[in-house]
Order: C-alpha cells, then sequence, then structure tokens
C-alpha cells in the first residue's frame, strides 16, 4: 500500500464518521503516515475515514488519485465530500476500459502535471496556488478540457449532491411548489 | 380517431413537423375538413412521461442529432455541436417551451421603414401589418389560454418574480407583471392549472402549460382528419416537371425510405431544419435547392438578442420553485435609438436547475469564481434577456460539405455572429439586470452568456418581393404554389418578443388561406 494523498489540515467537520478506521487499515498490511486521508491499496483508492474506497479498473491507482485532486482543483466545493468527486472521475477510468486513446490521454496528462510539479508530482503541491498556477498553464489543452467538461455532468449531476447547494430536485411527486413555498421569501 | 392515410394519397396536406408552427396548421386544417399527415421526426412522449430531471428529459426530447458551427458565437465554441436547443418529439419544442407569449409591437412588422437601412443588417418590412395579423392573434391567445388576456388571470409571483419586481420598482420600471402565459392560471380547456413545478423547460407533467402535443394534436385527430405519424423523418420533398410539389421521402420508424404522396407540403421543422430540407430537395429544376430563386433560403438566420443575469443574495430565494419564466419587465422593449442601439428587449424570469446552472452559468469556466457562484445556488435570483437581433445575409444555414447523418442526408452548419446592434444591446441590458438586482441588494450579480438558441427564426423569410425573401405574406412559396413554410423560419425580422403566440397566429392564418385557395382549386 502507497500513501499517496496527504491532505494535512481537514477541518474535522469536513471529515465524515469513520467507517474503516485506521488501525483496519494497518491491519491488513500498509503503513499510513499521520494525517494521510487517502491510501492507495492494491487497485483501490480508500478513503479510510470517510470509509469510501474506489476501484481502479483501467487507469493507474496513482492517476486516480491525481484526478481526484484535479477534480477538486477545477470544481472546488469545501463542503462537499471526497466521494462525489470519485464518482464523478470514475467515469474516466471506465472509459480507459473501451477508448485506449482516452486511456493514454489521461495518463498522459496526469504524468505531464505531475513532471511540471517536480519532486512529489501534482498532489505533492500543498499549496492550492501552486496547483492553479499549473493548472493555468494547460487549460486549453485536449486533457484538461476532457476531465473539465466530464465533470459537468459526471460532478454537478449526482443527485445526492444538489441538498449541498439548496436544489431540491424533482417535484412533480411532491404535488409541485404550490404548497411548498414557491412564494415563500420574506425578506424583501 | 387518428386517420390513416396511404402513402399513395395525393389529396392530403402533408406537414413536417407537429411543433407551434406544424401542431396548430394540422388541426386548424382538420377542424375544416382538411385530410392532413404529419410526419415528426421525433418519437411520441404523452406529459405523463415527461421527467423532473434536466438532463435525463434533454435526452428524452431533445434534437441532439448532430449539427455544426461556426462564426464568432460564444455557442459555436462552447457547444460547437449543439447551436440550438430544441426538440425532436412530437409536440416540437412547444414540449419544452415555458410558454411566453407576447404579441410584437407595430414597428417591428416594419423594421426597415422605422429602423432605417443599418450597415450589415438584411433588414426589410414584412409584408403584413400588426392589423392585418390581430384577430389571429386574438384567436392564438384564446386557443392557447394566455393570461391577462380573455379575462384569464395572471399566474401567481414565485419568489424569483418578486425579486425581480422589487428590482423594477427600485429602478423605476412601469410594466412589470407576471407575463402574458400561456399557461393555466385556473382550470380551461380540460386542462388543469399550474401547480408551480418548475419543470416548464422539462415538459409540463400536468399539461398546465399549452403544447401542441396534449391541444392541438388530439383534437385535430378527434376529427378524424388528422394523422401524426412520429419517428419519420423527411428527406426530401420532391416535384414534378411544372415545379409544383408531389410528396416526400422520409425515413419511417423501421428505417425505411418511403415516399408519402401530396397536395400540398407545408414545412414546419424549425429554423435549421426546414431551411436543410429545403436546400436538400435541390434537382436539376432547382439547382441551388427547392424555394430557393431568391437566395435567401437558409439565410438571415436569428435567434434573438439573448444572455442572462444572476443575483446573489445573502438570504435564500429558491428561484426555481414554481413557474419558470412567469415574469417580465416590458419597458425597455421599446424602440428608442437613444439607448445606442435599435429595437427593444425583454427582461423574463428565468430559473435552470443545479445541473443545467452547471452547464451554462459560464461554459468552460472552471475555479473559485466559477463555484463560489453556484455555491450560493439557493440564494440566486435570474433573468433572461431576449431582444431583437439584425437579419445578416451571412449568418445562416447550410448543407455541411461532408458530414452526413445516419440516413445520407447533409447534416446542417449554424454560421452566426452578432451584429454591432446586438452586441450593443446585450450590453446595456446586461448593465440593466445588474443594476436591478444591486437595488435590491445582490452582493454579486453577474452576466452570463447566451445559451444555445431556443428561438431560431428568419430562414426562409416572408417578403413583399419574390427576389427578397421565400414566402409571401401567407407562408406561401413564392416560387411553388403548393409547398408552404408554417413554422418560425418564416419571420422577416424577429422583434423583441418570444416567437411562439405569432408562429402560432400565422399557422392560424395560414390554415385560412389554404383552405380557401384548395376550395377554389388554385392549389
Ligand atoms: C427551453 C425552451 C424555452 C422556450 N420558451 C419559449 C417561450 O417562453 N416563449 C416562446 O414564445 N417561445 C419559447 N421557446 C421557443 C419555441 O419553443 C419555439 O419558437 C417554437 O416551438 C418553434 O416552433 P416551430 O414550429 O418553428 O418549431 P418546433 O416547435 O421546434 O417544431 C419543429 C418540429 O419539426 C420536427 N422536424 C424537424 N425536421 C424534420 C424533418 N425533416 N422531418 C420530420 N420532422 C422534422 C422536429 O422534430 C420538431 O418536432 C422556447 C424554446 C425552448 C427550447
Ligand atoms: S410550473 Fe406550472 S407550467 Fe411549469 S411545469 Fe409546473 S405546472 Fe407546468
Amino acid at each position: 500500500m502507497v500513501t499517496i494523498f496527504n491532505r494535512k489540515a481537514a477541518p474535522p467537520g469536513r471529515v465524515e464518521k469513520s467507517g474503516i478506521s485506521r488501525r483496519d487499515l494497518l491491519k491488513r498490511g500498509g503503513t499510513l503516515s499521520l494525517g494521510a486521508l487517502l491510501v492507495i491499496s492494491g487497485n483501490a483508492i480508500i478513503h479510510p475515514q470517510a470509509a469510501w474506497g474506489l476501484e481502479t479498473s483501467n487507469l493507474k491507482p496513482e492517476t486516480m488519485a491525481s484526478l481526484l485532486q484535479l477534480a477538486r482543483d477545477i470544481y472546488p466545493h469545501d463542503q462537499i465530500p471526497d466521494r462525489f468527486y470519485a464518482i464523478a472521475i470514475k467515469a474516466y477510468d471506465t472509459k480507459a476500459g473501451t477508448d485506449a486513446d482516452h486511456k493514454k490521454l489521461i495518463e498522459d496528462g496526469i504524468a505531464n502535471l505531475d513532471q511540471k510539479a517536480g519532486k512529489g508530482g501534482y498532489i505533492g503541491l500543498s499549496w492550492e496556488d501552486d496547483r492553479l498556477a499549473l493548472l493555468r498553464g494547460i487549460e486549453e489543452t485536449p486533457f484538461f478540457q476532457t476531465v473539465r467538461g466530464g465533470l459537468v455532468t459526471g460532478l454537478y449531476n449526482q443527485k445526492d449532491i444538489w441538498p449541498y447547494f439548496g436544489y431540491e430536485g424533482e417535484s412533480y411527486s411532491k404535488g409541485g411548489y404550490i404548497a411548498r413555498g414557491f412564494d415563500d421569501i420574506e425578506w424583501l | 380517431m387518428a386517420a390513416p392515410y396511404d402513402l399513395k394519397d395525393d389529396s392530403v396536406v402533408v406537414i413536417i413537423g407537429s411543433g407551434a408552427g406544424g401542431g396548430t396548421l394540422g388541426n386548424e386544417l382538420a377542424q375544416k375538413g382538411i385530410d392532413v399527415v404529419i410526419l415528426e421526426a421525433g418519437a411520441r412522449h404523452e406529459y405523463e412521461d415527461f421527467i423532473n430531471d434536466e438532463w435525463d428529459s434533454f435526452g428524452q426530447l431533445a434534437w441532439v442529432d448532430k449539427r455544426t458551427t461556426s462564426g464568432d458565437w460564444r455557442v459555436a465554441k462552447d457547444f460547437p455541436n449543439l447551436p440550438a436547443w430544441i426538440v425532436k418529439s412530437v409536440g416540437g419544442s412547444t414540449v419544452h417551451w415555458a410558454g411566453a407569449s407576447l404579441r410584437f409591437q407595430e414597428h417591428e412588422f416594419k423594421d426597415l421603414t422605422h429602423y432605417g437601412k443599418i450597415e450589415g443588417a438584411n433588414l426589410l418590412d414584412w409584408p403584413i401589418t400588426l392589423a392585418e395579423l390581430e384577430p389571429y392573434y386574438a384567436k392564438a391567445e384564446d386557443k392557447m389560454g394566455v393570461t391577462r388576456t380573455n379575462g384569464i388571470e395572471g399566474l401567481p409571483g414565485n419568489n424569483n418574480f418578486k425579486v425581480l419586481k422589487a428590482g423594477a420598482d427600485k429602478l423605476g420600471y412601469k410594466e412589470c407583471h407576471t407575463g402574458n402565459m400561456a399557461i393555466n392560471s385556473a382550470d380551461r380547456d380540460d386542462r388543469m392549472s399550474c401547480q408551480q413545478t418548475g419543470f416548464c423547460f422539462q415538459g409540463c407533467k400536468w399539461g398546465a402549460k399549452w403544447s401542441t402535443l396534449y391541444t392541438e394534436i388530439p383534437k385535430g385527430e378527434a376529427t378524424g382528419k388528422l394523422e401524426v405519424r412520429p419517428n419519420s423523418m423527411v428527406q426530401k420533398i420532391e416535384h414534378d416537371k411544372s415545379g409544383k410539389v408531389t410528396g416526400v421521402v422520409y425515413i419511417d420508424k423501421d428505417g425505411k425510405q418511403q415516399l408519402q404522396k401530396a397536395r400540398i407540403v407545408a414545412v414546419a421543422g424549425n429554423s435549421i431544419e426546414s431551411p436543410r430540407l429545403l436546400l436538400n430537395s435541390e434537382s436539376s429544376m432547382f439547382k441551388d435547392g427547392m424555394a430557393n430563386s431568391s437566395g435567401q433560403v437558409g439565410r438571415n438566420y436569428m435567434r434573438h438578442t439573448t444572455g442572462s443575469v444572476y443575483g446573489i443574495f445573502e438570504k435564500p430565494v429558491h428561484m426555481y420553485r414554481g413557474t419558470t419564466m412567469a415574469g417580465i419587465i416590458r419597458d425597455e422593449a421599446r424602440h428608442d435609438p437613444s439607448r445606442g442601439f435599435v429595437g427593444g428587449y425583454e427582461m423574463e424570469t428565468l430559473s435552470l436547475g443545479l445541473p443545467f446552472m452547471a452547464a451554462f452559468l459560464d461554459p468552460g469556466g472552471w475555479g473559485r469564481s466559477f463555484t463560489s457562484a453556484l455555491d450560493q445556488y439557493s440564494n440566486m435570483a435570474g433573468l433572461w434577456i431576449v431582444g431583437e437581433d439584425m437579419p445578416q445575409e451571412n449568418n445562416r444555414i447550410t448543407l455541411h460539405k461532408d458530414e452526413k447523418d445516419k440516413h445520407g442526408m447533409p447534416i446542417a452548419n449554424v454560421n452566426f455572429s452578432d451584429h454591432p446592434n446586438d452586441i450593443a444591446m446585450r450590453d446595456h441590458a446586461y448593465k440593466q439586470g445588474v443594476a436591478l438586482y444591486e437595488a435590491v441588494g445582490a452582493t454579486r450579480a453577474f452576466p452570463t452568456p447566451p445559451y444555445p438558441s431556443t428561438h431560431n427564426l428568419g430562414t426562409n423569410r416572408m417578403s413583399e418581393k419574390a427576389q427578397d425573401g421565400v414566402v409571401n405574406k401567407h407562408g406561401q412559396s413564392h416560387d411553388i404554389k403548393n409547398l408552404f413554410v408554417s413554422d418560425g423560419s418564416q419571420f422577416t425580422t424577429g422583434g423583441a418578443e418570444n416567437p411562439t403566440l405569432t408562429i402560432v397566429s400565422l399557422a392560424i392564418r395560414q390554415a385560412d388561406y389554404i383552405a380557401k385557395e384548395m376550395a377554389a382549386k388554385a392549389i
């Protein structure tokens, strides 16, 4: 197991209740540096504190971990847990299984970012500003545009994410808003 | 019930498309006892099938067959294969539409007279006047149940409207209300009233909003004189040696090519598909495409000068609750060149759900300036700008040189660039929109660029003289007497108003004309 993501200063409120404990992971034979939030185990990335894991089938797990950070940097919503970003980027892994060009685009794109970032790679850059500086240099590339474009639906079209934004979604089955606050504004 | 007509029956009127223009014309003719076949490229989804989910609904209803784009409009960069957001389904774009139903202003039928010649603009007066269309506007408003006409009450204002109204009052705007909407404010015409569901763009599951799908079409079918054939994509219109049209070639639901004979053909496929079809119907007799002796088929493509403004407030608005577009300010719709442009614009409430907001807020945008706006989604209010744009000869639909659809028909390219007048108007409207929200205390207000076109107009325009346009004042082709255009592509100019009420009025008027000409054996 490799520790691949080290987000030190996650405020306690942002991290969800633990399912897999750090001890569980350690028991499985991993090593873990203090403060790490994401770990790679075999072909999965695991978020021990928030109890989710993402199996990768076609992209390298390290690539997926970098993609997760990249996704957060492109569409940063600090109130949204990592797992939603993980679901969004899973689509790239799936597509890589049937589309060799896509796979190469993503792997090469991340490798290029890592190389530009220097020692420690892209996710080793702990300041957002440093990562953004890199991204501004590549924002016109097909790699960046593919990742960004996919996130527009991959991230924002997840129904479970809508409540974080206060969007209530489907309303027909509830009889519309005629009796549920379509005109309830008070502060005007 | 629906009368099935034989493919060889050459006494029928064939209408291509079942939207605002085609669906209305079909019913009007059927009511007069005329036999009608409507060929519709899309499937038939009834209102219980609609989905309260933006992307799923888009997948169900929208025209997503490939098109290409060119020109300097931003849509060509952001949505290169989606120039327009319109529908491929029985009912056409009246399934998606928001219901805003406004009459043109008198001067908007006579742009050339009132605005004068404008460089780069291909302005022309309509061959009809407001006075001529007024009786048909009245019929259309009654048919569609437009609020604030025929004694029908306005819709109640939702949160988004209340913010708009407060801003309008602060800026001193006088004409602001919940709109003239083809949405029932009370039960009417066997359809129930609006339940403030907030998914007007996704098809109204209550049937409160007028759509040809569940009004005109079933009424026409009930006469036994109208057959609607879904999943039937017309590829070509055929003609005889004299140049009269004789029928249409289409791909049926099983993917087989068919020929439907016709006495009269009416084209109503919306302003991209209608010229595409006419251009594709070229022959040794009509080398530049059918009905195109003027060379104007496909030209003068208009899409309204649009854009949106959103304001973010300290406290919640929940703009997405309730009717999407029931709110309007009309004060800027006047023609007043002192503002630095000719023509005018309307401001209408608009809300998108979170998924579409993410897609349209700033297409291609990313980073915290983008996400911090979305984070305030529930505290947002929004308005849409819809203004008159200039017809330009080179804003046009052409057949793609190489790319074809799956049945071998060349796909359409949509070329569009803004005219300086469009830009001046949009900038003015953006400023007013931002000022409006700031006046109510917005902590942030920002414009967003035009979406893929929902209002597509002008590509087979009406003209007095045959050399200036494609059809006469009845939508009848100047070149071919039994060929009609029945959709928004007839518009000579676009006006500041949402177009559908005018499309429907023209279709009712056209039906009278066709019936009269048929009776007189002129066609
Ligand atoms: C989201 C949205 C909101 C809108 N809101 C408003 C509003 O509030 N007020 C307003 O006035 N307007 C509004 N509009 C615009 C309005 O819907 C259109 O202007 C109007 O429906 C156009 O009518 P039409 O007859 O030209 O074409 P449509 O209604 O689009 O009908 C064309 C039909 O022809 C079919 N067709 C095309 N080509 C072929 C072919 N070759 N063979 C067979 N069938 C074919 C299509 O599938 C389609 O069903 C809105 C549109 C959208 C998309
Ligand atoms: S808000 Fe009214 S018109 Fe719009 S979809 Fe809901 S019920 Fe229909």
